[in-house]
């Protein structure tokens, strides 16, 4: 062993090392800011072991170095300018666009040594060897192409840019999809049975696979759908890492592959959706259509912003149930002000965090933490469900399916088993929506009907602007 | 290195994986997929090796350079978006003090 190999030895060791502490860090609030910059510091630590060892051993030549820092600039300026423009209430696509990039880039590697084969992989290539570099190529384009066409079509389900389309609903699509993973089964053997231009077959077939898996999946399914295309490029980057030798790939893809996955199954958990039917189920809507035909309600009850007010005022203890209808309209800030006036009146307010409010579990947490809610008034569900009977006046501000009794109580409903909010059980609910239109899962309601539900129609921000207004003239928060 | 120790890499890695994340409260979710996303971008070392290796083929090196690329895009900003929603829950306890 010379020199530049221990070191390379070494810095890998204590990048792995430090990447684990990270990943660890990330999953506890406090030490979660600290842990994301040691990964990348152990990112940063890793590249720089690399270039010291080929720097130390074969040397760099010019040409190399003029492509990598033309790379590495477009890719980092790119990446660090949309990090700091996105708003926040894109940030679920905005991974999803990463994570498709992260494929993009396994997906090439594997495709410029499967068709200029580098030195060290011609050497000695004796059948095994040849072998297993032909697999991990294949391996690593099939996740890689997957990971990249899946994450865009779910970026651009999730910006509005693309609908569901009919016959994706229908029988057709497994069809469709079986056809696709056959085909690249075919082209994967093939390749490896030498044929190298059906490397643009698996290419291709891959490719059509992860939009043909993802487009049938609905919106409120998505998180999960980008959560499991993150564990993806996980196992891409693994198998990039047995294309090039590497074992700090190897740990780092393996590492974010099988989290990805736990994270996945944690979230199918709070959702109370299985993973299959996730990924096989297509969406929520669609399967609705047929049980809930007896769609209509019957007994709404409207009020205006005024009433409202006055039933805040009176109250004692407040509950705020936001959702993603309240990120859309961006009114995070507005429900802030609210909430501060009626504190000061006095008056006690929580917030319940269900685990999927918004687009993505957590979501609504860096939303409200945004606008300055002091951390210890988010309640999640379970914490928060058994004090709704003592609750005065419950707020639902752009969520929906997240507060269906039907979850509980009607064991036809689609829904059914989905953990919920028990809002009715507050004396007085009022729900915040711009119209009767139904919830990510198309189902109907059954709260709106009720007797202690009153609906103000409107935007949330615009209704939050008014209720302000009234709560001023109130002399609400005044003292 | 050998297929076979590259297999116990690879096996002990995932165990590592499965072994970290335990108990991650919800609010973490988006921010711990988002940073194990900006992990996932260490194909660049593999990008990195590509255009070392590549001897002077520009055809190989443009496909290095632009896999180098997506996953820089992927590392530094998946790092930078984690540190922009952990700042908002970090920046909480500081602001009652």
């Amino acid at each position: 062993m010379n020199l530049p190999v221990i070191i390379k030895f070494v810095i890998d060791l204590l990048a792995v090392l430090l990447l684990a502490l990270g990943i660890k860090g990330l999953s506890k609030v406090k030490s979660a800011r600290d842990a994301n910059r040691l990964a990348a510091f152990a990112m940063s630590l890793s590249v720089v072991g690399l270039l010291a060892y080929y720097l130390g051993t074969s040397g760099i030549a010019i040409q190399s170095w003029i492509w990598i820092i033309i790379g590495s600039i477009i890719g980092s300026l790119f990446g660090a300018i949309l990090a700091k423009k996105v708003p926040m209430t894109s940030m679920p696509e905005t991974v999803a666009l990463f994570n498709g990039c992260g494929g993009m880039s396994s997906l090439l590697v594997a495709l410029g040594v499967a068709i200029f084969p580098i030195s060290n992989s011609v050497e000695n290539l004796d059948f095994f060897k040849s072998l297993i570099n032909e697999v991990s190529i294949s391996v690593s384009i099939f996740v890689g192409a997957i990971t990249f066409t899946g994450s865009i079509v779910a970026m651009a389900k999730l910006q509005g840019w693309l609908s569901t389309p009919g016959w994706t609903q229908s029988k057709v699509r497994h069809f469709v999809n079986i056809v696709f993973a056959v085909a690249s089964l075919i082209a994967f053997f093939d390749l490896i049975n030498g044929n190298t231009s059906s490397i643009w077959l698996l290419v291709i077939v891959s490719s059509l696979l992860g939009i043909g898996v993802t487009l049938p999946i609905g919106g409120a399914d998505m998180p999960v759908v980008i959560s499991l295309l993150n564990s993806y490029s996980g196992i891409a980057a693994a198998a990039a890492g047995f294309v090039v030798d590497s074992q700090l790939l190897i740990v780092a893809g393996a590492m974010v592959g099988a989290a990805g996955l736990i994270l996945t199954q944690v979230m199918c958990k709070g959702m109370n959706r299985s993973l299959v039917s996730v990924l096989f189920g297509g969406s929520l809507s669609a399967q609705s259509t047929a049980s809930s035909g007896s769609g209509e309600y019957t007994n709404i009850t409207s009020c205006s912003v005024e009433e409202c007010a006055l039933t805040l005022e009176a109250a004692n203890k407040v509950i705020i149930v936001p959702g993603y209808g309240l990120a859309v309209a961006q009114a995070q800030h507005t429900l802030r002000e609210v909430t501060k006036k009626l504190e000061q009146n006095g008056i006690e307010v929580v917030y319940a965090i269900h685990p999927v409010a918004g687009r993505m579990p957590g979501h609504m947490n860096v939303l409200l933490a945004e606008a300055d809610v002091p951390y210890e008034q988010l309640k999640e569900m379970d914490v928060v469900n058994p004090d709704f009977p003592a609750t005065d006046v419950v707020l639902v501000l752009g969520a929906n399916d997240v507060v269906n009794p039907q979850a509980k109580n009607d064991s036809s409903s689609p829904l059914y088993g989905m953990p919920v909010l028990d809002v009715q059980e507050a004396r007085t609910v009022f729900v915040i929506k711009r119209g009767m239109s139904a919830g990510y899962s198309g189902i109907k309601n059954d709260l709106f009907d009720l007797p202690n539900t009153s609906m103000v129609f409107g935007d949330a921000k615009k209704v939050l602007n008014d209720l302000i207004g009234e709560l001023k003239d109130l002399g609400v928060g005044e003292k | 290195m050998s297929f076979i120790s590259l297999l116990w890499v690879l096996l002990l890695g995932s165990l590592l994986g499965l072994e970290l994340i335990g108990k991650v409260p919800p609010t973490l979710h988006t921010p711990l997929m988002s940073g194990a996303n900006a992990i996932s971008g260490i194909t660049m070392l593999a990008a990195l090796t590509l255009i070392v290796k590549a001897e002077g083929n520009v055809p190989l090196l443009i496909i290095g350079s632009v896999s180098l690329g997506f996953a820089l895009f992927n590392v530094v900003g998946g790092f930078f978006v984690t540190d922009r929603m952990l700042a908002m829950f970090s920046r909480k306890p500081s602001n009652k003090k």
